[in-house]
């Protein structure tokens, strides 16, 4: 077991090292001047050469990249070309932000997939279930944003029940943060929920025609005793797969959801450095989120090793 | 009477239209070995379900099965309610499916899916008892180092131990009943002698009644004491082992003892065969069942052939039967 | 050296199967899917030669309209018909969603091809690296270019089609590998034909009902890729109708007239819900394993 630990650990340290190279490959070789895109196409070529030895952009592209991995892992991740103030700093604020919104809605997702692709799965050919059915297939083209702003026009606008946006830290005014916090939450977790249900619902259904729930019902288990003792283990593996990957779409979805509800989060930085073509802010941030990904993947793998004896000892 | 621990009346079981179990008729008594035998689509594995009382919600049951426990409890399966038959299955009836590779829950220790079927009934006081039982039994079933085997996982098992692990599970409440699908047919040979040993082995120690399904003649005639013979949904011949195999009267079995008799040949110098290949589920023949299939059949086979015999542990059903020339 | 389970995993086929589907519901799902990305192409056709309004036509005497005779949907902050903006706004997707899963796959089949043919070292290495690139949401990589490249429809549709390839690379190659196993490449090899040769006379084939299935999948995920990109305002730029940034341009207006959030709201969802249906109906009908059924 402690060996599976130390590989997967392994593979998350390469691939956090192989992502960095696609990173840095992605946004410094491609064609495009940072220097000439922040100083305007017209701009003098003397203060782009100038600018462009501010930002160390002359150097060579091994050095560029071996002094920015460096930063890396000291956390240091550098000035903004802009506001010429530490990133670090403003990340680490930002991420806390987007960590509360990412684990609320996914946390919201995994409430309403599992009682729901369960339900879905044991009825699944009856009404119930295919209407159900029905309205995740509509749930999952809803683009989370699109949600958003439909939330915003019946609870805010009409009902005025809830605050169409804005950020309060929990300390200052919990009350505030907290129904500040119900919108944004619904709107990732209600969509990443209806995605995740139709994954639960495939898994469930699979655990329903396995041998052993046979035997646990010959044992004298009413379905349902069945189902939850036996079948939902055997169910999570393959939902705990999606979860780790739906992670990065709730994450990217989580930058998009900013902008919707003016949340002062990783993605709005993001954005903000978009527009003011903040390249190395750029290349920090989706630094970070790719890192969030990947380290929420290894916990995951993790997770796998706890729930399924077979991955322990490599036997399948 | 008093001494049946199953009774099966007149059980049809039909999905839709069609009618997949026809008027089976079965007993089995305490310490009684019965066999059913037939080919696959017979409907043999369905009676089995029938009696356990997990068909699947579309297959529609009607008739009686009456499964008589300790104590003289009584439960009618047909129409009952899911809590009364679960209270049933796994302490008055227990059963032994065919594949052992898939039957056991890969997440859970073996010797905790043991101990589950005893605090499901509460036959032992407590956790820790069920614990201590459930290494016992795996003992009893010739696992080596039961108390590690009751710590691993069955994919740490082989096939036939994990068959003996499914024996051991349906054992542990000393059920009345023992049903076994198929127990040996998908494990290697060496191994199927063993397994059939201590499934016989354990009936006999608690008197208990077993129904053995099986394709296979050879097992049914070492393990059984009487047989019963379906096919097309229904009981076509019943009878003592020695009996049945020796003398069968309807036709079909007797294709069935001359197409297993390897060394029996027909004039011609070729093996004995049943021509013809069953028909899908549902879809026989009105009147007897097997005359499209026998080489006997007459017009009068149009009709259904009446049951001819004293009960139904021994007779046939047959308009034109193996005589045999005293 | 194996990368997180997880990404193989789900790559390699456990998207949600519709469960034991009768043919009848196959059928049901890929005509209502196919009639829902039908409708949408021809509307985004129409619109070529013909809408009721031009979309860009900034009219300030009639802004804010409700629906009436002669504005089906009302109009928006400038004027402009609403009808005419979703109808050219359907051109934007169709085209981005086309172009970007164009890229894909023309990148991602052969590589996956090539990837499953191979038994050198870069055969799996390249699945490695293409695993890595499939965690990558279009949408992370599309922000990245943008911030190089600045805002445009192309930026998105490159973006989106980069972010694809992976996922057309790996369902291709699980094809072909299968492929390969069978008889008639066994005995193709044997007889000395060359591999581009088998790639294309046997491998190609039998995986086009996969890259189809793909094809609508990601062009779902295009939709809603360019849909966040626009709203963004990082996609489509102000002169060209985009469904995205008919959301973002409502917004501000949105307790005055949420109307305008709800069109293009209902244009984007049903857009993917077409493709979703078509895509879950046609991978149902190619699974083999409900074709031996009757």
């Amino acid at each position: 077991m402690l060996l599976r630990v130390a590989e997967r650990t392994v593979i998350l340290l390469v691939s956090i090292a192989v992502s960095s190279l696609l990173v840095f490959g992605f946004m410094v070789l491609l064609p495009g001047d940072p220097a000439r895109v922040a100083l305007g196409v017209n701009a003098n070529d003397e203060l782009v050469a100038q600018l462009r030895h501010e930002y160390g952009l002359d150097r060579p592209v091994l050095t560029q990249y071996l002094d920015w991995i460096g930063g890396l892992v000291r956390f240091d991740l550098g000035t903004s070309y802009i506001s010429k103030a530490q990133i670090a700093p403003q990340i680490a604020d930002r991420l806390q932000v987007s960590l509360i919104l990412v684990a609320a809605s996914m946390l919201l997702a995994l409430l309403i997939a599992i009682p729901f692709g369960t339900f879905m799965a044991v009825r699944h050919q009856k009404p119930s279930g295919l209407v159900l059915s029905a309205i995740s297939q509509i749930g999952v083209a809803v683009p989370a944003f699109l949600a958003g702003i439909l939330l915003i026009t019946v609870f805010a606008v009409q009902l005025g029940w809830l605050p169409s946006g804005g950020w309060t830290p929990p300390a200052q005014d919990p009350r505030l943060f907290l129904t500040q916090l119900v919108l944004p939450t619904l709107s990732l977790g209600l969509v990443q929920g209806a995605v995740l249900t139709r994954y639960a619902r495939s898994a469930v259904l699979d655990v329903l025609r396995e041998d052993y729930l046979r035997t646990a019902r010959a044992k004298g288990l009413t379905p349902m005793r069945a189902l939850v003792g036996h079948g939902l283990r055997n169910a999570a593996v393959p939902v705990v797969t999606v979860l780790g990957l739906q992670l990065a779409t709730l994450l990217v979805g989580a930058v998009v959801i900013e902008r919707v509800f003016f949340i002062p989060g990783l993605g709005s930085l993001l954005l903000d450095a978009v527009g003011n073509r903040d390249l190395i802010v750029v290349q920090d941030v989706v630094m970070v989120l790719v890192v969030a990904v990947l380290v929420v993947n290894f916990l995951v793998d993790l997770l796998y090793l706890v729930i399924d004896p077979r991955l322990r000892t490599g036997a399948r | 009477m008093s001494q049946d621990v199953l009774r099966v009346d007149g059980l049809h079981v039909q999905v839709g239209e069609l009618e997949l179990l026809t008027d089976v008729d079965l007993t089995v008594q305490r310490g009684e070995r019965v066999g059913l035998i037939g080919e696959s689509g017979s409907g043999k594995s369905l009676t089995a379900l029938s009696i356990m009382g997990l068909l699947p919600e579309a297959l529609e049951p009607r008739g009686s099965i009456t499964v008589t426990g300790e104590g003289g409890r009584h439960t009618q399966v047909v129409g009952a309610a899911e809590r009364d038959l679960a209270a049933m299955r796994g302490r008055d009836v227990t059963m032994v499916f065919q594949e052992p590779m898939t039957a056991l829950n890969p997440t859970m220790r073996v010797g905790d899916q043991v101990a589950e079927v005893m605090r499901i009934h509460r036959t032992v006081p407590d956790r820790r008892a069920a614990a201590a039982r459930a290494v016992e039994l795996l003992d009893k079933v010739g696992l080596p180092d039961p108390a590690e085997a009751a710590r691993a996982y069955p994919h740490q098992l082989s096939g036939g131990q994990r068959q003996r692990v499914v024996v051991a599970i349906a054992l542990a409440n000393d059920p009345a009943l023992l049903i076994c699908d198929e127990p040996t047919t998908a494990l290697d040979v060496t191994v199927q002698a063993l397994v059939l040993d201590l499934v016989v082995r354990g009936v006999e120690a608690r008197d208990a009644g077993m129904l053995f399904i099986t394709h296979d003649l050879a097992v049914v005639a070492s393990v059984c004491e009487r047989v019963l013979v379906m096919y097309g949904g229904r009981v076509v011949e019943a009878g003592a082992v020695h009996d049945v195999f020796t003398r069968p009267r309807h036709r079909y079995t007797r294709g069935l003892i001359g197409a297993s008799d390897l060394d029996l040949t027909r004039e011609d110098g070729r093996l004995y065969t049943i021509q013809g290949s069953v028909p899908s589920a549902g879809r026989f023949p009105a009147g007897c069942v097997f005359r499209n299939r026998c080489t006997h059949a007459t017009t009068l086979c149009e009709g259904l052939p009446p049951w001819d015999g004293a009960g139904p542990e021994d007779g046939f059903a047959c308009h034109h039967p193996v005589v045999v020339k005293p | 050296m194996t990368l997180p389970s997880g990404f193989s995993r789900l790559a390699t086929g456990l998207l949600p199967a519709g469960g034991q589907r009768s043919r009848r519901a196959v059928g049901a799902t890929i005509a209502i899917g196919g009639t829902i990305v039908g409708l949408i192409a021809l509307v985004g056709l129409l619109s070529l030669v013909w809408t009721p309004y031009d979309p860009g036509a900034i009219d300030p005497t009639s802004r804010l309209q409700t629906s009436s005779a002669a504005h089906w949907l009302g109009t928006d902050k400038f004027g402009r018909d609403v009808l005419s903006l979703i109808m050219a706004g359907s051109r934007t997707t169709l085209v981005v969603g086309i172009v970007a899963v164009g890229v894909a796959a023309v990148v991602g089949v052969p590589l996956g091809i090539m990837s499953a043919m191979t038994t050198r070292w870069w055969g799996e290495a390249v699945m490695r690296a293409n695993d890595l690139l499939l965690a990558f949401p279009a949408l992370l990589l599309a922000i990245m270019l943008t911030a190089v490249h600045g805002q445009g429809v192309v930026t998105a549709m490159v973006a989106i089609g980069i972010a694809s390839i992976p996922s057309f690379a790996r369902v291709v190659r699980s094809g072909a590998i299968g492929v390969m196993k069978t008889e008639y490449v066994l005995a193709a090899r044997a007889a000395g034909r060359r591999p581009l040769a088998i790639a294309f006379r046997h491998v190609l084939p039998n995986v086009m009902s996969l890259v189809i299935v793909q094809a609508s999948v990601s062009f779902a995920i295009a939709v809603l890729a360019e849909a966040a990109l626009s709203y963004l305002g990082l996609g489509a730029p102000p002169g060209t109708p985009s469904w995205g940034r008919m959301l973002q341009e409502g917004q501000e207006l949105l307790f005055v007239a949420p109307r305008l959030e709800v069109y293009p709201g209902i244009a984007i969802a049903l857009a993917v819900l077409g493709l979703n249906l078509l895509g879950d109906g046609l991978r149902d009908r190619f699974d083999p394993r409900l074709r031996d059924r009757r």
